[in-house]
């Protein structure tokens, strides 16, 4: 099954819609087979990078390397690409099996009787192909949908946020589907989502963009534990700012030194960017803070401490929030895991 | 209560059924006069009507106005179809920002009277008849144009309810190119609205007079409209078979178009199950 992929190249992409810049000289690599995710906030110009590789839009500079072969002037229709879209995109027309052999018929592959069919089981629908659109819910949609972006054996796979329309179950189950799927089909995968569980539960490889550029591509942990910038610390998980003061190589916050992941630019006064998960909150009855509220997350809860005249928040153990009840007096402890500081 | 329930239910369908009759009486019955009109002959003008080599024998014009009428309302669907369907298309896919200018234009003539479309198109259908002769057929140019309106809205209606970008971008990475995206996603999935346009083409065209009659060429409703003066019974006995056919067509139009609701049109319904 496993189709070796391509790489994949982005180089300095430059794309403007009006006085927009979508993509501001955008670089990225993907290795063959891997699956990149492309992170970050509405209008920051993932979806327009996807596009681009896609053929869907024409770069204003730059180019599109696939395979190390130069495919910026090829048509979409050329380019030898899959793709599944946010809006449900199959052919109200035709059934799921019609669907997903659409694109081989249109390479005259007709004599691949069983290739639809295959693809329709890898994605566990192969009871439904004479079912149409109509008849499918939109987790099932979604499954043909990749069904049908595969069967053509794409060198790349292009998800634009193919998840995004379902309910969150099943959000949860295809995300892991689509994981499976493709590791077991080899082929290079660009992702692009605004869920930063989705990308770091699903991706090789994170890339977090910002203003058309990419601000950090590392692998999920990294993205999580040592953010390259402020926006990614902010942006990937919680983060709490609190202010510091630089010391050497490390940051003294309410008392306690912590490493930093990249050295301070300036000083001393700085806001270290804190995990919640970084924070300890213990019950003290000369505690200095107090529990301002709690929520409870399942099997672990948030906590908002008041710490002089601004809120920490603590993820502590939902077993824990017996003793944590609001009002509580608490002093608060940080774990020495590395921060970034906020240079904003 | 349940006493004041059926009450009020009996007092509301006895409005209905008043509304109704109302409504059937003042449109009915100056169609039953014209059936009582051309049946008094006993049903003589009827059967000359059905029998087509005696009907031509006997009003050549008349006959030449239905065969006139049936070729213009087949080329000017055939005509708006070939011009619309596409442009249409085209505009949502590629020249979205050219939307309501296109709509503004095929709108144009339905606030632009009839006499005064014709008294623009005289000098253009000087030209028309100089390089294309003076048969009635060329009336098609001036009626595809009447029918913009409507046939516009049908099939601007069909693109608003499929999701036209994301399929044809779907069908563009698959590997189809702009005929296919067309041909073979774009017009199966508005095949009703395309047939919805053409069928109001049709009414339109088999009703319309103004046009025909001020440029000097013939269709059904001309030829009515002269032997109204020579044979009252049979033009009367005309109109109301044309009446007939345009309530047939539109009859169907209605049948199609609420086939349409339903998703897919060859689709059996059943329901989607909820799970993923």
């Amino acid at each position: 099954m496993n189709e070796s992929g391509v790489a994949v190249r982005l180089k300095e992409l430059h794309k403007a819609f009006g006085s927009l810049h979508a993509l501001d000289g955008l670089d990225l690599a993907i290795e063959p087979g891997e699956l990149v995710a492309l992170l970050g906030p509405s209008g920051c110009g993932k979806t327009t990078a996807l596009r681009v590789l896609a053929g869907l839009e024409d770069a204003d500079a730059g180019q599109v390397l696939v395979g190390g072969r130069d495919v910026t002037s090829l048509p979409a229709n050329r380019r030898d690409m899959g793709m599944v879209f946010q809006a449900y995109s199959l052919f109200p027309h035709l059934t799921a099996l019609d669907n997903v052999e659409f694109g081989l018929k249109l390479r005259g592959r007709r004599r691949m009787p069983g290739r639809a069919a295959e693809m329709l089981e890898l994605v566990g629908l192969g009871a439904f192909a004479d079912r149409y659109p109509h008849q499918l819910s939109g987790g099932q949609q979604q499954r043909v949908a990749l069904a049908r972006a595969l069967a053509i054996r794409p060198q790349v796979l292009l998800l634009d946020e193919p998840l995004s329309a379902l309910d969150a179950k099943v959000r949860v189950q295809l995300r892991d589907e689509i994981k499976r799927i493709q590791t077991e089909v080899g082929t290079t995968t660009l992702f692009v989502t605004h869920d930063q569980e989705e990308a770091l539960a699903m991706a090789d490889r994170v890339g977090v963009m910002r203003a058309g550029r990419l601000e950090q591509l590392a692998s999920p942990a990294d993205v999580y534990q040592k953010p390259a910038t402020a926006f990614v610390a902010d942006f990937v998980g919680l983060s709490n700012r609190l202010p510091g003061r630089v010391d050497g190589d490390g940051v003294v916050v309410l008392g306690t030194r912590l490493p930093l992941v990249s050295p301070a630019g300036r000083g001393p006064d700085v806001a270290a960017l804190v995990r919640p998960e970084s924070v300890e909150v213990l019950p003290d009855a000369d505690g200095p803070h107090r529990v301002l509220t709690v929520s409870f997350l399942g099997p672990t809860s948030r906590v908002t401490v008041s710490v002089a005249d601004r809120l920490v928040v603590a993820q502590v153990a939902s077993g824990r929030l017996a003793e944590l009840a609001a009002g509580t007096p608490v002093r608060i402890e940080l774990r020495p895991v590395p921060v970034v500081l906020d240079t904003d | 209560m349940a006493g004041l329930t059926a009450r009020r239910a009996r007092r509301q369908r006895a409005f209905r059924w008043t509304v109704l009759l109302v409504l059937g009486v003042f449109f009915l019955l100056p169609l039953v006069a014209m059936l009582e009109f051309t049946t008094r002959d006993g049903g003589g003008t009827w059967r000359l009507l059905v029998d087509w080599p005696r009907l031509s024998a006997t009003y050549p014009d008349l006959s030449a106005g239905i065969v006139a009428s049936l070729g213009q309302a087949a080329l000017t669907a055939l005509l708006m179809l070939v011009l619309l369907v596409p442009t249409a298309i085209w505009v949502r896919l590629r020249l979205p920002w050219l939307r309501r200018f296109v709509e503004f234009i095929c709108l144009l003539p339905l606030t632009i009277p009839a006499i005064v479309l014709v008294v623009g198109l005289a000098p253009v259908y000087a030209w028309v008849t100089y390089f294309l002769g003076g048969s009635s057929l060329t009336l098609t140019f001036a009626y595809t144009i009447l029918v913009l309106p409507y046939a516009y809205r049908a099939i601007d209606a069909g693109l608003s309810a499929i999701d036209v970008r994301t399929l044809a971008e779907a069908a563009r990475s698959l590997g189809a190119g702009w005929a296919t995206v067309m041909w073979r996603v774009v017009l199966p999935n508005i095949r009703s609205a395309v047939l919805s346009a053409a069928f109001l083409t049709v009414a339109l065209v088999l009703g319309e007079f103004t046009i025909a009659s001020l440029l000097n060429r013939t269709n059904v409703q001309v030829a009515i409209n002269f032997l109204g003066k020579s044979s009252a019974t049979m033009s009367v006995a005309v109109s109301l078979a044309a009446l007939f056919l345009a309530f047939v067509l539109l009859l169907l139009l209605s049948l199609i178009g609420g086939g349409r609701r339903g998703g897919s049109e060859a689709a059996p319904l059943s329901t989607a199950k909820e799970s993923p």
